[in-house]
């Protein structure tokens, strides 16, 4: 549930109020639903600077082919669901003005709910250093318009490592991703397309048909959440938590019809287990999802062995071990995906975390690292990073904390368990297959550590 | 393949009741942990208990929405409203609602009697797919109203006018409102369940250290299988609880020999009885599913053991010929001769421990040369089982034992041991499982580790 707040200056009087007061406006975000449009309004593409507009056309031509409404220029008043801009041929900074400044106007007639997506190349692969400017500054570019987006608008930016072009599956992929309301609290983000490599589903409501899915800590929250999303998606699912959640998790397991596994996952062979469980009950295995997690928070200086290494034990090591399984396993599908749900503590850090911080910074080290060893046999792994999410876990801060912690990011509010699902649903199909070893955090832009 | 290969639409090779018998597999089994009556489970009634168990089976196995041929359960402890207690029980579960369901009662047989009973409708070609199991309550016992009460308010609603409904009620006395609650007594000896064993553990000159001893080896080797995940997969937690409340890991012989007698007590120095070595009353359900060989492959379930046999008897307590609880002395004698089977050939023994002076009462029959020859019609003793082949996952003194689910308890664990043991001399691993029940009766089977068939 979007939080109370959320709902109280969405409408009527407490929106006049929030306004005249200068408190923050935080909206109830546009989420997916099945049969909804992609975008709430036509699509602005707009081409380089420099009059390379190759990549914008033929980018154009495909989403023409999805159906949308798409312009090359703005109509005026015209409500836009959403502006791309294409800079993947943005060879100095002198060339970024055209389009931005091009695109700028229109940002005020952005529905509510609508997105900005750039796509550019990774500055890593230029050579010369005025390409290289270029493209870096779509970084900061795009980061400082996020936060300036509002009424649930984000953007959010894609990366062409050399293997990739604006049409390739997966960046075809990402863009219909941060599109649609699966993105909702994705904000300020990119994700790097490595290769040409994936495919788009051909039904765009059941990504997931035909695959085997194992989800670890599935019991509850985001966890839950994930198998939810999943099912959804087509998936057939394995849901696997410690057997003292077994409960909570046979109820998760009979909502998306799925089979539970009451597994330790830091028991040695974990992972062989819960191979030979998908293989045995479900004839293989696609889709592995690394949710489980805890925390024991203490201040260094108070920390004790346990509170160490439980953390470290069931978010990373357990990890490492089953990744080791997997890798060595012969019973895979082809093209295994791996996702593992990191943190931005992570990556920024949190007071009285560096337990949990440490694990999750390791998770991310971790899936960079395997990112190669699974692209032999066509696989992936990605991590999501989630920042505030609305959870049983974060219910229990301190309200004053509580409160500061779901405003400080640019969309004002905690996401949903459900939002982090979305973008680990993403990364699980086949049209993210062009992206591995990324690590796309689902935090609406969090101000801290960004 | 067998002769009778069969699918869910597919009419049989040969007609149902002609064919040879199929093979009743168990795929596995699910309960909710045991919780001593007035705990965790006070407020759960028996079809609260049974749904959560059915459940989570249907969780385990990826059941949901699925037509089971049939389901089997039943209660000790029964309210009146629960005349469908199985089939409300299935309605309000993961599984299909056009899943047929029966009620069963045969006292604390009632759990093993449903696998028997179902097993052999999978056999006979009747139904492909099953779940057995039972559920009982002692905290959520029904209380029924006095006789005298009961005849007045049956009276009540026969009366036309209000002078003939007033005569009726005239005839209220103070002591019909006294409500009447079940208890273990035995209808025709006015003796509890205990009382009856402490005649039976006396007669058969049981010691109190022997009995301690199985109240110990119960708790212990119950703890020892939890801590290394043999229940995983058999339990699901309920309530707050993901262990069977009354298991005392750290119990010792010092401790159960503090404890004073409470059953017997008339017996003096004979009396050795304690709540240590007696099960408590108890809350608690459980769940096994069974099916054939096609229908579990069919869904890649496993095969974890076959149904091969089952027995009652009943004994005449009445008259004091035998104790209460001995019926499966002369069951099981009769169950291993018609499968040409003797102690030896039996790897895994399941003697559910109602009192632990129940198991030693028995096996002392079995030892004992006159009974076996007068009572058994044997040459001599029935014979001796290796101990250490006895309740070796623990059994109902560290459990509990809610009546009906003790049965589903022990088909699922054994189940599971026979296939976790492989093969024993080339054969398939063997137990044995033996249920005294109220009203002198019991009921005891034999499982088998599932082997593929030769030729398949």
């Amino acid at each position: 549930m979007t939080d109370k707040y959320t709902q109280f200056v969405s409408h009527g009087v407490g929106k006049d109020l929030a306004k005249k007061l200068g408190l923050p406006q935080p909206v109830v975000l546009r989420r997916y639903k099945a049969g909804e449009p992609l975008v709430p309004g036509p699509v602005l593409v707009l081409g380089n600077g420099n009059g390379s507009t190759v990549g914008a056309d033929e980018l154009a031509a495909a989403l023409v082919g999805w159906g949308l409404d798409v312009r090359r220029a703005a109509l005026p008043k015209e409500k836009l669901g959403a502006i791309i801009l294409v800079l993947d041929a943005v060879e100095h900074p002198d060339e970024l003005a055209g389009p931005v400044l091009t695109a700028a106007p229109s940002l005020r007639d952005l529905a509510p709910g609508a997105r900005v997506v750039t796509i550019s190349r990774t500055s890593a692969s230029a050579a010369n250093p005025a390409v290289a400017a270029a493209r870096q500054g779509v970084d900061g570019l795009l980061r400082s318009l996020a936060k300036e987006l509002r009424a649930g608008a984000t953007a959010n930016g894609i990366l062409l490592a050399d293997g990739a072009g604006t049409t390739s599956p997966s960046t075809l992929g990402a863009l219909s991703f941060f599109l649609s309301g699966r993105s909702a609290f994705v904000d300020g983000q990119f994700l790097t397309v490595t290769s040409g490599a994936g495919r788009l589903s051909a039904d765009a409501d059941k990504p997931l048909a035909g695959k085997v899915a194992v989800v670890t800590g599935a019991a509850r929250g985001i966890g839950a959440a994930i198998a939810r999303t999943l099912y959804r998606d087509g998936a057939r699912l394995v849901v696997v938590d410690i057997p003292a959640a077994g409960d909570h998790l046979a109820a998760v397991a009979n909502e998306v019809h799925g089979t539970a596994l009451q597994l330790d996952i830091t028991a040695e062979d974990a992972g062989r287990r819960i191979i030979d469980h998908a293989v045995e009950r479900h004839g293989g295995l696609d889709i592995v999802i690394h949710n489980a997690g805890i925390t024991r928070d203490k201040l260094l200086a108070n920390m004790d062995e346990g509170r160490w290494n439980s953390v470290i034990g069931v978010n990373i090591a357990s990890q490492l071990r089953i990744n080791e399984a997997l890798l060595g396993s012969d019973q895979l599908h082809k093209t295994p995906r791996i996702v593992s749900v990191a943190s931005t503590s992570g990556i920024a850090g949190n007071r009285g975390q560096t337990n949990y911080a440490a694990s999750k910074g390791g998770v991310i080290g971790m899936v960079r690292a395997t990112a190669p060893l699974l692209a032999e046999r066509g696989g992936s792994i990605n991590a999501v990073a989630p920042g505030f999410i609305e959870t049983d876990m974060t219910a229990r801060i301190p309200f004053a904390t509580r409160e500061v912690a779901r405003r400080l990011n640019s969309l004002q509010q905690g996401g949903l368990p459900g939002d982090v699902a979305e973008a680990i649903a993403f990364l699980a199909s086949d049209a993210a297959a062009g992206i591995t070893g990324e690590v796309l955090r689902v935090c609406g832009q969090n101000l801290v550590g960004a | 393949m067998p002769a009778a290969a069969h699918s869910e639409s597919a009419p049989h090779e040969t007609p149902v009741g002609q064919g040879t018998l199929r093979r009743a597999v168990v795929v596995g089994g699910n309960r909710i942990p045991f919780a001593r009556t007035g705990g965790a489970y006070t407020k759960s009634s028996n079809q609260d208990m049974l749904t959560a168990a059915l459940d989570g089976l249907i969780a385990r196995f990826g059941l949901q929405e699925e037509r089971i041929g049939e389901v089997a359960a039943g209660a000790v402890l029964k309210h009146s409203r629960d005349f469908n207690l199985t089939r409300e029980a299935v309605l309000g579960s993961a599984l299909s609602a056009e899943t047929p369901a029966y009620d069963l009662q045969q006292a604390c047989a009632t759990g093993l009697e449903t696998v028997l009973g179902l097993a052999n409708k999978i056999k006979l070609g009747q139904i492909d797919s099953a779940i057995a199991g039972g559920v009982d309550s002692a905290s959520d016992a029904p209380i029924a109203v006095s006789e005298g009460l009961r005849e007045i308010l049956l009276d009540l609603n026969r009366a036309k006018s209000l002078p003939e409904r007033l005569k009726v009620l005239s005839r209220l006395r103070p002591k019909d409102l006294a409500p009447d609650a079940p208890n273990t007594g035995e209808l025709r000896t006015g003796l509890s369940m205990g009382e009856h064993q402490a005649l039976t553990t006396a007669q058969w000159k049981i010691s109190r250290e022997a009995q301690d001893e199985i109240a110990f080896n119960s708790h212990h080797n119950l703890a020892a299988a939890y801590e290394r995940g043999f229940f995983d997969d058999l339990v699901t937690p309920y309530r707050g609880l993901s262990r069977d409340s009354n298991l005392r890991p750290d119990t010792s012989m010092e401790k159960l020999a503090t404890l004073k007698p409470v059953f017997g007590k008339s017996l003096g120095a004979e009396a050795t009885m304690t709540a240590g070595n007696s099960t408590p009353l108890t809350d608690g359900a459980s769940t096994v599913l069974l099916g054939t060989e096609e229908w579990a492959d069919a869904r890649g379930l496993p095969k974890l053991a076959v149904v091969v046999d089952g027995e009652a008897a009943a004994v005449d307590f009445v008259h004091g010929k035998d104790g209460l609880l001995m019926a499966p002395a002369f069951a099981v004698p009769r169950l291993l001769a018609r499968n040409g089977l003797s102690f030896e050939d039996i790897d895994f023994f399941e003697i559910h421990e109602a009192f632990a002076g129940t198991v030693l009462s028995t096996l002392a029959a079995w030892e004992d040369e006159e009974f076996g020859r007068t009572r058994l019609g044997l040459d001599g003793a029935l014979g001796k089982i290796d101990r250490a082949k006895l309740n070796v996952n623990g059994s109902s003194l560290a459990a509990g034992h809610p009546f009906a689910a003790t049965g589903g308890r022990i088909v699922a664990s054994l189940a599971k041991m026979l296939h976790d043991n492989g093969p024993v001399d080339g054969r398939p691993a063997r137990g044995l499982i033996s249920i005294c029940a109220a009203g002198g009766q019991g009921v005891v089977a034999i499982l088998e580790a599932y082997s593929a068939p030769e030729g398949r």
